[in-house]
């Protein structure tokens, strides 16, 4: 099974093969290396461009505005913010010009913590980019779905941000994507490249098809009635873990991972909310003026009344950093343990 | 092509309170070009005019724009390959770019739509401030109120351009205070990669103010343009204040990037005739005015009479003021249009709806 940076790397050589996808670009995205973490290898289309986020970004809004469809890469989601403002304006390009112009342009970034990448290498950046209007933001978990959400991103019509849970990079998936050889090993010797010397190296890609997750759908990990869990990501494994923990001891938690932020399936969360009457959130970007809390919101306005438990948010505490030894990095963002525990909390909320 | 007197021309830049730094360049295009030339610069000030009378009647909320840069901006529009699409010229431009659009063939009544934000604006819908001008048709981009961010945009319809071949340039403008934002290096950066050069004409309108902060107060180096030669770039400095200058430097520069496909940076000196924007005043300041100049010039060479000029003006300004009282009376945005376009083709944006 391919792990995420694989199924990625396969959605992109699908794309330039067949949705005229022509350029894919950012540091180190392009030969020898493929991206930091081998998410564009052996593509075509690919090709290193200076060290420099807004450059990046400018240079993609360019290519959208003529028309031409790209994948732009931020190293890593921590080095995104100096191109805040660019981000901006792509998001209102379509707006401004009154429907003139529009932008096909796709944005990429690792995010999250759980490397163990201190201050500047787990900056999540979900709830940032929910303040992009005009955009869509898409996060997959697992490596089927990356492969699905990088197809349908790059046959919008519209900017989509594409957030790639670091952690989640090297873990294989269960579902094998669609024209994918069985064995990993076979796959392996196929498309990564080999250490060393690189130049005549050329993946030998499967026969892929299209598969395409459509933005703005969530997916229901788990299914149960006890309450439900709201998530994304890196935290969706997590909640998975969890709510298989609860299951053996008789409580059914449903687990929905979003895939899409904006737009969200709210149609899928409220009514497994109606059903459960309980809801925690769980994402792992700061607590204050969290993503989390805007669903929590929505969510009391609209079912207050069929609630049993006031909704809960559980994200990263309000902290300039992650620190690196892991009795930080593990203080800071939502762990299993953490999950567990604000679950338990919600059960026992009595109205 | 320029004639070996225009290149052998003295590069002067013009200085507040200067001396007609023009006067004495030689009239070396043809008479119906200049004659051209003189008209649209005309049409173009008569415009701006128009423009910060709106504002100052309250038929506007804010004007920013370009009279004092005719002389630069009227060239530039008249030298465009103009049309849609990576084989023709895109336009990256800034708040003081009417001149060029009004070159290129805007009709003037557009931009008063933009001002007067009305429905009927056909660049913004009504949601832009003056001068933020938007045509696809031509491939004038969305002019953005941040300075600067057009100059790393430029470089994507340009990396288009290379790939597509042909002879089409992205040219981007902009002021002399905003390139000390780190996006002008980007431009700079990545336009002359070794191998991966890209065809822009990148050019910066040096008026020596950053609203109030004066040339000195931000730069260290005499020539914004000198920057570009650390980067093999193509350089110069041109007299903005003066159209035939301006012609045959755009022109040689353009020439050079459609068949080189390499960029040139070039810094034209020019007036800020009206300050900064409504923000001070929008008032007449004692600064060189190109359109003066050189409607003198042709006065003096017996190519333009004096009954020709004044009707020119008066022509222009009938129409202009008819343009603000037709668009006084066009339909307002309507409020439920704040969800238009958010997403192509109108896709729901509106959370509420998810
Ligand atoms: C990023 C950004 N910072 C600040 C401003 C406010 N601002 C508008 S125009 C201007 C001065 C620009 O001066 P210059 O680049 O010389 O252009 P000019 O208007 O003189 O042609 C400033 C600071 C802005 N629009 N964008």
């Amino acid at each position: 099974m391919a792990n995420m940076a694989q199924a990625i790397r396969m959605a992109l050589h699908y794309c330039e093969t067949n949705l005229d996808l022509k350029d894919v670009f950012g540091q180190d995205v392009g030969p020898p290396l493929g991206g930091v973490f081998t998410a564009t290898q052996g593509l075509e289309t690919a090709w290193n461009s200076p060290l420099d986020e807004r450059g990046i970004i400018g240079m993609a809004i360019g290519l959208g505005l003529s028309g031409d469809r790209c994948v732009a890469e931020i190293q890593f989601g921590d080095y995104i913010f100096n191109t805040i403002d660019l981000l901006k304006i792509a998001g209102n390009t379509h707006w401004v010009s009154n429907g003139a112009y529009h932008l096909p342009i796709v944005v990429m970034t690792p995010v999250g913590a759980g490397i163990r990448g201190s201050i500047y290498h787990s900056h999540s950046f979900d709830a940032w980019a929910t303040r992009l209007p005009g955009w869509k933001v898409v996060f997959p978990s697992t490596p089927l779905d990356a492969y699905g959400l990088m197809i349908s991103a790059v046959q919008d019509p519209n900017p989509v941000l594409f957030l790639k849970p670091k952690a989640l990079m090297r873990v294989r998936g269960e579902e094998l994507l669609p024209g994918e050889p069985e064995d990993e090993k076979q796959l392996k010797k196929m498309i990564d490249a080999p250490v060393g010397d690189r130049s005549q190296w050329r993946p030998q890609w499967p026969q892929l098809a299209e598969y395409a997750v459509p933005i703005g759908k969530a997916k229901i990990t788990r299914h149960g009635r006890a309450l439900s869990v709201v998530t994304y990501g890196r935290n969706v494994l997590m909640c998975n873990q969890v709510a298989d923990e609860l299951q053996r001891d008789g409580i059914n938690i449903e687990v929905i991972d979003l895939r899409s932020l904006i737009p969200y399936d709210w149609d899928t969360i409220r009514e497994s909310v109606r059903r459960s009457g309980r809801v925690l959130f769980v994402n792992e970007d700061t607590e204050v003026t969290n993503f989390g809390e805007h669903l929590a919101c929505r969510m009391t306005k609209e079912l207050f009344y069929e609630l049993l438990a006031a909704p809960r948010v559980l994200a990263a505490k309000n902290l300039p950093g992650i620190g690196l030894h892991p009795n930080l990095e593990e203080a800071t963002v939502p762990q299993v343990g953490d999950i567990k525990q604000a679950i338990l909390e919600l059960l026992e909320e009595a109205p | 092509m320029a004639t070996s007197k225009a290149k052998k021309s003295k590069t002067s830049a013009p200085r507040l309170g200067a001396k007609k730094s023009m006067a004495n360049s030689k009239l070396d295009l043809p008479k119906d070009l200049l004659l051209n030339i003189h008209r649209l610069m005309v049409k173009s000030r008569v415009l701006e005019d128009r423009l910060i009378k709106i504002y100052k009647a309250g038929d506007a909320y804010f004007w920013i724009g370009g009279p004092g840069e005719e002389a630069f901006g009227v060239p530039l529009g008249l030298l465009i390959h103009k049309g849609k699409g990576p084989a023709y010229d895109f336009l990256h431009l800034h708040y003081r770019c009417s001149p060029t659009l009004v070159a290129m063939g805007m009709p003037m009544i557009d931009s008063i739509r933009l001002i007067m934000n009305r429905s009927t604006d056909p660049c913004t819908g009504g949601r832009n401030f003056a001068n933020h001008y938007c045509f696809p048709e031509m491939n004038v981009t969305p002019v953005s109120s941040p300075i600067e961010v057009q100059y790393p945009i430029a470089l994507g319809t340009a990396w288009s351009q290379r790939r597509f071949g042909g002879q089409g340039v992205s040219i981007v403008t902009g002021g002399d205070a905003g390139t000390a934002e780190g996006d002008f290096a980007s431009c700079l950066v990545w336009a002359s990669r070794k191998g991966s050069e890209l065809p822009m004409l990148i050019t910066v309108q040096n008026n020596r103010w950053g609203i109030s902060t004066a040339f000195e107060g931000q730069h260290g180096e005499s020539h914004i343009a000198d920057r570009g030669k650390a980067f093999n770039i193509k350089t110069l400095v041109i007299n903005g204040n003066d159209p035939i200058e301006s012609y045959i430097k755009l022109r040689e520069s353009l020439d050079y990037i459609r068949l080189k496909r390499k960029p040139v940076l070039l810094e034209a000196k020019v007036s800020r005739l009206y300050g900064h924007s409504s923000a001070d005043g929008a008032s007449r300041r004692p600064e060189e005015d190109c359109v003066e100049i050189f409607e003198e010039k042709l006065k003096r060479a017996g190519i333009l009479s004096d009954r020709q000029a004044q009707s020119l003006w008066k022509e222009y300004e009938a129409e202009a003021k008819e343009a603000q009282e037709t668009v006084r009376l066009e339909a307002p945005p309507a409020r439920e249009s704040i969800w238009e376009h958010v997403y192509f083709e109108n896709e729901n944006a509106d959370w509420r709806k998810f």
